[in-house]
C-alpha cells in the first residue's frame, strides 16, 4: 500500500524533550508536536479559544488517564490523541496521525485516498453511537467511511429531553442533536427507520430490515436498551405505553389530549419525569411503585420522602408499595389492578419500570453477552472488529443508563477506532439529576454507605433542603442533595478524584465556596 | 434631664453623667468632664452602666422563706429575730456583713446601730477582703488611716511603682491618666511589680516579676539599699519619725544581701538592682499598690515595708511622692471613714480607745457601746459556722462567692439561725441561703456620698424611681433599728440628715487630733448637699476647698505626732506549695467584669471580652499538668475545686496560675474561685491571702464541647460543665459534657422545637460527634447550638450578630450552620474594644490593610480604644504582632 506521500518527516525523535511540545510548519500548516514518554502526538498549533498559535507551548499532562495539553492562554485541555477539548467539545482541534521510524518523527497531514478508506458501520442512531461518530469526525485523518442504521425514523436527538418535551416545555426541534444535513455534510451514510437485523461476522457485513447490506472493517454496536414491559395480563392493551422514544411521547401526548387518568408504573427517575410531565399536560396522575421509597437507586429514604411530599404538593398521587398484577380493559385500558386487589382507574398506563440492555443483535451474532454486550476497557467486544457503547453494554459488570458514562465510553471508543488507542474506560461514577422543573435533586455514588462509612447530614425542612454526604476513609463516596444541588458537580469531582477531604470535613456540606475559603 | 453621679465600680470614683431617655426607657451614660477624678473618661464597665439598669433580675419584693411578704412584715421579722437572739445570746451573737458598695450614709447608720445600740462590733465589710491591710499599715505608720497622695501625684511623679496592681484592667481610668502623663513626659518612668506580666506592663519601663508573696523581701531590700547608698532624708527622719534603726536592722537582717533578695523574690539580681537604682534616683516617687499587696497573710507588713521606703527618703506628703493605696471598691474609703470595719469605731476613731468610745457614745447618746473589736470577715463566718453568731444581715455583697473557703461560708449560712440578705439583685448565690430577702435600691436609685481612693467625697445621685418595694440601704437599716427599739436615734428622713450627722461627728472634739475632719460640711443644707461638688477631705471649715495632700507638714497622727518605721520581718505565705499542690493560685479581676458579676454580668457589651472562667498558666506548667490551651481543667486546692478553661496567655510566670474572681453559680457550673482560696488571714488586718493558695491543675476530661445562643434563656442545661453569658439579644451558654454528645433530640428539646412544623435546621456528622442546629421563628434566629468533640467551634461573634437581624436572609441562613459568613470580612472576631464593639478580626484587617502603626491611627480608623482606652494595650500588642 502506497501512502508515503501522505507522511511528512517533521524532525528527529531526539529533537524532542520528553513531556513537552514543539511547533513545526508542515505543508504550510502549524502543527504542535508533543512527546509524552516515547509516544508522539500531533495537534493543530492553533488554540481556538485564544485564536493564537500557541498549543505547542502548553503544559503536557494527564487528565483521568488521558494525555492532554493545557493551552497556555486560557488553560483549556486538549486530548492529545483526539484533539477534543476536555472542557468544551465545540472547540476541539484537529489531531494528526504520527509515527516514528528511523529515529524520525512522521506526521500525516493529508487524508488517505478515498479508495483506501476503511468502513465503519454504526448500529444505532442514538446518543452513544452518534457521540462516537462526532468524536471520530473531530479527529483529522480519521480512516473511516461511516454508515449508520437507525431504527427510529428521525435523526439523532437528545433522549434525556423527552421528559421536558412530554411536559410541553420543549419541542422536538429543540432536542435534535444532529439534523439530517449534518450526516450529509460529514459524509455519513444514514439509514433511518431501518434497524439492523443481522450481523455476519465472518463476512463483516450487516443487514438491515429493509435488506440493505453494509460491509464493515469495524462495527460499532450502539443498540441502547429496551424498556421493561411488565408481564401482566393486559400489557398489550391500547393506552399502555413505555417511555423510551419519540413515538412513546407522541402516544402519551395524544392520550393526554383525549383522556384524563394516567397511571405511571415505576417510581424511578423516568417514571417520575413522565408522571410530572403528564400532570403538566393536565392529566390526573398516580405513580405506582413497587417499593416504599421513590428512586431507591438514587435517593436515601429521607430525600425520597421530601421528593414525594414535593410531588404530592404539585398534585401527583402515589400508590406504594404496590405490585401490579393486571392491566384491566377490553379494547383500551381502563384500570390497573394490584396484588392487594385494589384497582386504580386509568385510561393511560405508562410502564417506566426500568430498562434492559438491547443485546438481541449481538447475541444472534454470537458476541459474548451477559446482561449487556460484554466490552473491555477499550469498548471492544469479544470480536476485535466489533465495538459497543451505550446502554447496551456491560462493562466491568456494570450497565449504565445515564448519559455521562455513555459519553465517556464514546470518547474512549473513538480514540481506539481512530487507532490512536490510548484511552481507557474504567467505569463511571454515577450521578443523577432529576429533570423535574422546580425540584433540585442530585445523587451520586454510594449515597447509602456501608458499615464503614460515615454520613454528614444537613436538613432545612422549611426550605426543603436536605444534603447527605457519605464519607469513607476520609473520601467522599456518595452524595444526595435535595433542594440545593449547586455543589453536586464538586462532590462528584471530589469523589472521582478520591481526594482526602479530612481537612474540609467541617465545611464540606456547606459547599465548595465555603470549603475553598479555608 | 442629666444627673451627675459617680460610678459604682472601682475605687477610682469616676464622675458619671446619667441622662435617662424616658421615651426609649434607656439611660445614656457618659463621663463627667467636670469631675476631677476622671475628667470625662470612663472605662468599659462604666460606659456600659446603662445596660445594667433594667428591672429584670432585680430583687423587687421582700421575702421570708421564699414567700413574698410586705416590707413591714419583713422588717418586723428581722428586728424581732435580731432582738430575740440578742436577748437569748447577747449582742455578740448577731452580726452585719456589709459592703464597699454601700454609700457612706448607709454605712454610717449600720455602724451606728451595731456599735452604739446593739453594742457589738460584729460589723465587718467586704472591704476587709480588699484593703484592710492598707488601713492597718496606715494606722501603724501614721496613727490614722491616711492616704496622703492624690491622683494628680500620679501625673506629677517622675517614677511610679505599681505594686500588685493590674491598673490597666482594674483601675483603667487611672491607668489612662498615667499613660497620658507618660506620653507627655516620656522621661517619667514606670515600674510594675507583679508576678504576672499583665496588660499594665504595656507602659512599664521595667517589669519586676516577683514571686508571689515576696514583696516584703523586695522592699526590705530596697530600704537597706537606699540606706546603704545614702538616700536618706536625715532631717525628716529625725524630726518626724521614729524606729528607723530597728526597721533597718530587721530589713538588713532579712534582705541585706542583694543576691539573697533576688533569690527570695525570684528575680535576676540585675533586674532587682535596676529597680532599686530607679527608686533611688527619683525624688518624686509614687508607690501605688492594690490587692497584690493587701491580699496576703503578710499584707500589713507589705504595706509598711513600702511606707518605710518613703519615710526613709522623706518622699511622703510631697507633690508627686508618697505611698498610695488604690482601693478596689467605690466606697471602701467611705466605709473606713464611718468605721465600717469591725476593729474601727467611727470617724477614724478607735474602738479600743476609751476616750474615743466615750466621745462617740456621747455624740450618739447611745445606750451601750461595743468595747472591743468585732469579728473580721473570715472569723465572722467561722463564728457563724460554729454557731457563735446566730443571726447575720448581709448587705450588698455575695460572700458565698467572694470569701475564701467559700464552700465553708455556704455551709455556715446553711447552719445559721437567721440569715437576712439585702441586695438589689435576685438570684445571687448568697440570696439562695437567705431566710429573709430585702430589696435594696440599685445604682441609679440611691442617693448619698462615696469616697474614692484619693479621699474625694462625691455625691451619688438618684436618677431613677425606686423599683418595686426596693428601698435605700440606710432606710432598711433605720427601719429595722426603729423596730428594734432605737426609734429616736434612727429617725432620719433622708441621706442628707445622716451625712451632716456623720460630718459633725468627724469634727466632734477633734481640734486637729484626727485627720479625718469634714466638719466644714456638717452644717450644709439639703440643697448644698444635693449640689455638693467633689471634695477631698479634710474639710475642717465651712467653704474649705478640700485637701489634695496630707502629711505635707510632716505632722503625723500618732500620739507623739511622729510616723513610725514598722520593722517588717519577712514571712513566707502561710501555705507552701508541695508536690501535691505544686502551683500558686493567684486570683484577681478582669477588665470587663466586676466582683461576682451580679451587675456587669447583665451588660452584653461586657460579657464578650473574656466570656468564660479561665485558668491562666505558663505553657510549660500546663504541659506538666497535662492540660493545654483551650481545654477544660480542674483546679483543686485543699479547700475546694473548680473547672475552667485553660489559657496560656504568656502573662504568667512559671509556678503561678491565675483564676478570675468573678464567676458564680448563677453563671457557671463550677467556677467559684473563692471556694479554693485558703482561709488564711493577715494577723493584723485580718485580710485573707487571696493571692497565694497552693493548687494543682488536672485535666477535666469531656467528650464534647459546644455552645448555645438563644433568645429564650434555658432553665436547665443538661451539660457537665457550663457558663452563661449575657448577649445583646440572647443568652450564650458555653457547654461541655461527658458521655454521648448531644444531637438532634437534645437540641430540639432544649429549644422546645419538637413541633414538626418548627423551622429547624440542622447539620450532623455523628461519626465525628458534630452536631449543629438552629431554630428560626418567622425567619428570625431564635437560637442555635454547636457541638463538637473539639474546642475549635465556630466564631460566636458572627452568629451573635445574626441575632440583631429581624430576618435572616437566604445567604445567612445558608451559612448559619457553617457558623461563618459567606465572606470572611463579615466576622469581626472576638471582642477587643467593648465600648465600640470592635473585634479582633476587624482590627487585624484594618491594621494590615491600611498599614496602621499606632493605636491612635487605629482609633481614628475604627474608633476602637478611643473611649475608655482599656483595650489600648491589646490593640498595641495586635499591631506589634502583625508587624512581626
Amino acid at each position: 500500500m502506497k501512502h508515503t506521500h501522505a507522511w511528512s518527516s517533521a524532525c528527529s525523535f531526539d529533537d524532542l524533550l520528553p513531556e513537552s511540545g514543539v511547533a513545526a510548519l508542515i505543508d504550510g500548516r502549524q502543527i504542535a508536536i508533543f512527546r509524552v514518554g516515547d509516544a508522539i502526538y500531533a495537534l493543530d498549533n492553533y488554540d481556538p479559544h485564544s485564536e493564537a498559535n500557541v498549543l505547542s507551548r502548553g503544559l503536557v499532562g494527564d487528565l483521568n488517564g488521558e494525555p492532554v495539553v493545557a493551552s497556555p492562554v486560557y488553560k483549556h485541555h486538549f486530548n492529545l490523541a483526539t484533539g477534543r477539548c476536555v472542557e468544551d467539545a465545540d472547540y476541539s482541534v484537529r489531531a494528526w496521525p504520527t509515527r516514528v521510524s528511523d529515529g524520525k518523527i512522521w506526521i500525516k497531514t493529508q487524508p488517505l485516498r478515498k479508495t483506501s478508506r476503511r468502513k465503519l458501520v454504526v448500529v444505532g442512531n442514538g446518543m452513544a453511537g452518534m457521540k462516537v461518530v462526532e468524536e471520530l469526525l473531530g479527529i483529522a485523518g480519521q480512516p473511516y467511511d461511516i454508515t449508520v442504521f437507525g431504527a427510529e425514523p428521525v435523526p439523532n436527538y437528545n433522549r434525556i429531553l423527552l421528559s421536558p418535551m412530554l411536559a410541553g416545555e420543549k419541542r422536538f426541534d429543540d432536542i435534535v442533536l444532529n439534523p439530517i444535513e449534518w450526516y450529509r455534510d460529514n459524509g455519513v451514510t444514514l439509514h433511518l427507520g431501518d434497524p439492523a437485523v443481522a450481523i455476519d461476522r465472518i463476512r463483516r457485513r450487516v443487514r438491515s430490515q429493509n435488506g440493505i447490506e453494509a460491509d464493515y472493517d469495524r462495527l460499532l454496536l450502539a443498540t441502547g436498551s429496551n424498556p421493561i414491559v411488565l408481564p401482566v395480563p393486559g400489557k398489550d392493551l391500547a393506552g399502555v405505553v413505555t417511555f423510551r422514544d419519540l413515538q412513546d411521547v407522541n402516544t402519551m401526548l395524544e392520550a393526554a389530549r383525549t383522556h384524563k387518568k394516567a397511571v405511571v408504573i415505576g417510581g424511578g427517575l423516568l417514571g417520575l419525569e413522565a408522571a410530572n410531565a403528564l400532570l403538566k399536560q393536565g392529566m390526573q396522575v398516580t405513580v405506582v411503585h413497587l417499593l416504599e421509597t421513590l428512586m431507591e437507586r438514587q435517593l436515601d429514604p429521607v430525600a425520597a420522602q421530601l421528593l414525594k411530599q414535593s410531588l404530592e404538593k404539585r398534585g401527583l398521587q402515589f400508590h406504594m408499595p404496590a405490585k401490579t398484577t393486571a392491566i384491566l380493559g377490553t379494547d383500551r385500558v381502563r384500570g390497573v389492578q394490584f396484588a392487594d386487589e385494589t384497582i386504580i382507574e386509568a385510561d393511560l398506563v405508562v410502564m417506566a419500570a426500568g430498562i434492559r440492555p438491547n443485546t438481541d443483535l449481538a447475541r444472534a451474532a454470537g458476541l459474548r453477552c451477559d446482561r449487556g454486550v460484554l466490552v473491555n476497557d477499550t469498548m471492544q467486544t469479544f470480536d476485535p472488529c466489533v465495538y459497543a457503547v451505550g446502554e447496551c453494554v456491560q462493562h466491568r459488570n456494570n450497565t449504565y443508563g445515564l448519559v455521562a458514562p455513555l459519553y465517556e465510553q464514546a470518547s474512549v471508543c473513538a480514540t481506539h477506532l481512530s487507532e490512536h488507542g490510548v484511552g481507557r474506560y474504567r467505569g463511571s461514577m454515577l450521578s443523577t439529576h432529576l429533570k423535574v422543573t422546580g425540584i433540585d435533586l442530585f445523587s451520586a455514588g454510594d449515597f447509602m454507605g456501608g458499615p464503614a462509612s460515615e454520613a454528614l447530614v444537613l436538613r432545612d425542612a422549611k426550605r426543603g433542603i436536605y444534603k447527605r454526604i457519605v464519607i469513607e476513609d476520609n473520601k467522599v463516596r456518595g452524595a444526595v442533595l435535595y433542594g440545593d444541588t449547586r455543589d453536586g458537580a464538586w462532590y462528584c469531582e471530589l469523589m472521582s478524584e478520591g481526594r482526602d477531604v479530612g481537612p474540609l470535613r467541617d465545611k464540606l456540606i456547606f459547599g465548595e465556596a465555603v470549603a475553598r475559603r479555608q | 434631664m442629666s444627673i451627675k453621679t459617680t460610678c459604682p465600680y472601682c475605687g477610682v470614683g469616676c464622675g458619671v453623667i446619667a441622662q435617662p431617655d424616658a421615651a426609649r426607657g434607656t439611660v445614656n451614660i457618659s463621663g463627667d468632664t467636670t469631675h476631677p477624678s476622671n475628667f470625662g473618661s470612663l472605662c468599659s464597665k462604666g460606659s456600659a452602666l446603662g445596660q445594667t439598669l433594667g428591672s429584670d433580675g432585680r430583687l423587687l419584693y421582700p421575702e421570708i422563706n421564699g414567700q413574698r411578704v410586705s416590707m413591714d412584715a419583713a422588717l418586723t421579722h428581722v428586728a424581732a429575730g435580731f432582738n430575740r437572739i440578742i436577748a437569748e445570746h447577747g449582742p455578740d451573737s448577731v452580726a452585719l456583713y456589709v459592703s464597699g458598695q454601700l454609700l457612706t450614709e448607709d454605712y454610717y447608720v449600720a455602724n451606728k446601730l451595731m456599735k452604739g445600740f446593739v453594742g457589738t462590733a460584729n460589723i465587718d465589710t467586704n472591704s476587709r477582703l480588699c484593703m484592710s491591710s492598707a488601713v492597718a499599715g496606715h494606722k501603724r505608720a501614721f496613727g490614722e488611716d491616711i492616704v496622703p497622695a492624690c491622683y494628680e501625684d500620679l501625673e506629677l511623679a517622675d517614677l511610679i511603682v505599681l505594686v500588685g496592681s493590674n491598673t490597666a484592667w482594674c483601675h483603667p481610668v487611672l491607668f489612662q491618666r498615667i499613660a497620658q502623663a507618660k506620653q507627655q513626659r516620656p522621661e517619667m518612668k514606670i515600674v510594675v511589680v507583679d508576678p504576672r506580666r499583665t496588660m499594665t506592663c504595656d507602659i512599664a519601663d521595667l517589669h519586676v516579676p516577683v514571686l508571689s508573696g515576696s514583696d516584703v523581701w523586695l522592699f526590705n531590700g530596697l530600704l537597706a539599699y537606699l540606706h546603704e547608698h545614702g538616700h536618706v532624708a536625715n532631717d525628716f527622719i529625725a524630726n518626724h519619725t521614729e524606729g528607723v534603726d530597728e526597721a533597718l536592722r530587721v530589713a538588713r537582717e532579712s534582705a541585706g544581701d542583694m543576691k539573697q533578695v533576688a533569690a527570695a523574690c525570684g528575680l535576676e539580681t540585675e533586674r532587682l538592682l535596676e529597680f532599686y537604682r530607679m527608686f533611688a534616683d527619683h525624688e518624686r516617687v509614687i508607690t501605688a499598690f492594690s490587692m497584690g499587696v493587701n491580699q496576703s497573710s503578710a499584707g500589713t507588713d507589705k504595706v509598711n515595708s513600702i511606707i518605710n521606703c518613703h519615710l526613709l527618703t522623706g518622699r511622703i506628703g510631697q507633690q508627686g511622692a508618697g505611698p498610695f493605696s488604690i482601693t478596689g471598691q467605690p466606697n471602701a474609703m467611705g466605709g473606713r471613714e464611718v468605721g465600717g470595719l469591725a476593729n474601727m469605731l467611727a470617724a477614724h476613731m478607735d474602738l479600743e480607745n476609751t476616750s474615743h468610745r466615750d466621745l462617740v457614745q456621747d455624740f450618739w447618746r447611745s445606750p451601750r457601746m461595743a468595747e472591743r473589736g468585732g469579728l473580721k470577715a473570715v472569723e465572722l463566718f467561722d463564728a457563724i459556722h460554729d454557731g457563735k453568731v446566730k443571726a447575720v444581715w448581709i448587705m450588698a455583697t455575695n460572700p458565698v462567692v467572694s470569701l475564701p473557703d467559700a464552700d465553708k461560708v455556704k455551709e455556715a449560712l446553711r447552719r445559721c439561725e437567721l440569715v437576712v440578705v439585702s441586695d438589689c439583685f435576685a438570684g445571687t448565690d448568697t440570696n439562695a441561703l437567705a431566710h429573709v430577702l430585702l430589696p435594696a435600691a440599685g445604682w441609679g436609685e440611691k442617693d448619698g456620698t462615696v469616697t474614692n481612693s484619693e479621699r474625694r467625697i462625691s455625691r451619688q445621685r438618684a436618677f431613677q424611681q425606686l423599683s418595686g418595694d426596693a428601698r435605700p440601704d440606710w432606710w432598711l437599716i433605720c427601719e429595722v433599728a426603729r423596730r428594734m427599739g432605737f426609734d429616736r436615734s434612727f429617725n432620719y428622713d433622708n441621706a442628707h440628715e445622716i451625712f451632716v450627722e456623720h460630718a459633725a461627728l468627724s469634727a466632734w472634739n477633734n481640734d486637729g487630733e484626727r485627720a479625718f475632719d469634714i466638719g466644714g460640711l456638717a452644717k450644709i443644707s439639703s440643697t448644698e448637699y444635693d449640689d455638693l461638688a467633689p471634695i477631698q477631705w479634710p474639710v475642717p471649715e465651712r467653704n474649705h476647698p478640700g485637701t489634695p495632700r496630707l502629711l505635707e507638714s510632716g505632722r503625723f497622727y500618732r500620739n507623739n505626732r511622729r510616723a513610725r518605721f514598722v520593722p517588717t520581718a519577712t514571712r513566707a505565705p502561710a501555705h507552701k506549695v508541695d508536690s501535691e499542690f505544686p502551683w500558686v493560685l493567684n486570683t484577681g479581676r478582669i477588665r470587663d467584669q466586676w466582683h461576682t458579676m451580679t451587675r456587669t454580668g447583665r451588660a452584653p457589651q461586657l460579657g464578650a471580652h473574656l466570656p468564660e472562667p479561665y485558668i491562666d498558666m505558663h505553657a510549660q506548667d500546663a504541659l506538666l499538668s497535662a492540660v493545654s490551651d483551650g481545654q477544660l481543667a480542674r483546679v483543686e486546692t485543699q479547700w475546694g475545686a473548680l473547672v475552667a478553661r485553660v489559657k496560656t496567655s504568656g502573662e504568667m510566670p512559671r509556678g503561678t496560675i491565675f483564676v478570675p474572681i468573678h464567676w458564680n453559680s448563677a453563671v457557671a457550673s463550677d467556677a467559684r474561685v473563692g471556694a479554693l482560696v485558703n482561709p488564711v488571714v493577715d494577723p493584723v488586718s485580718g485580710e485573707p491571702e487571696f493571692k497565694h493558695t497552693p493548687a494543682r491543675v488536672t485535666p477535666f476530661p469531656v467528650n464534647w464541647h459546644g455552645f448555645v445562643l438563644t433568645r429564650t434563656p434555658i432553665e436547665k442545661l443538661d451539660a457537665t460543665w457550663w457558663t452563661a453569658i449575657r448577649g445583646a439579644q440572647f443568652m450564650r451558654y458555653e457547654i461541655a459534657g461527658r458521655g454521648r454528645s448531644p444531637g438532634s433530640a437534645w437540641a430540639r428539646e432544649a429549644f422546645q422545637a419538637n413541633h414538626p412544623d418548627a423551622d429547624w435546621v440542622e447539620f450532623s456528622d455523628p461519626a465525628c460527634g458534630i452536631f449543629r442546629g438552629a431554630l428560626l421563628v418567622e425567619e428570625r434566629l431564635e437560637g442555635c447550638v454547636f457541638i463538637s468533640p473539639r474546642t475549635d467551634l465556630p466564631s460566636r461573634t458572627w452568629l451573635s450578630n445574626l441575632f440583631a437581624k429581624k430576618r435572616i436572609g437566604n445567604a445567612d441562613r445558608a451559612s448559619l450552620l457553617n457558623g461563618g459568613p459567606t465572606s470572611a470580612a463579615e466576622d469581626p472576631g472576638p471582642l477587643v474594644c467593648s465600648c465600640f464593639g470592635v473585634g479582633r478580626n476587624t482590627l487585624c484587617k484594618a491594621i494590615a490593610q491600611d498599614g496602621l502603626k499606632t493605636p491612635q491611627e487605629v482609633g481614628r480608623r475604627l474608633k476602637a480604644g478611643t473611649n475608655c482606652g482599656s483595650c489600648l494595650p491589646e490593640i498595641k500588642s495586635l499591631i506589634a504582632g502583625l508587624a512581626k
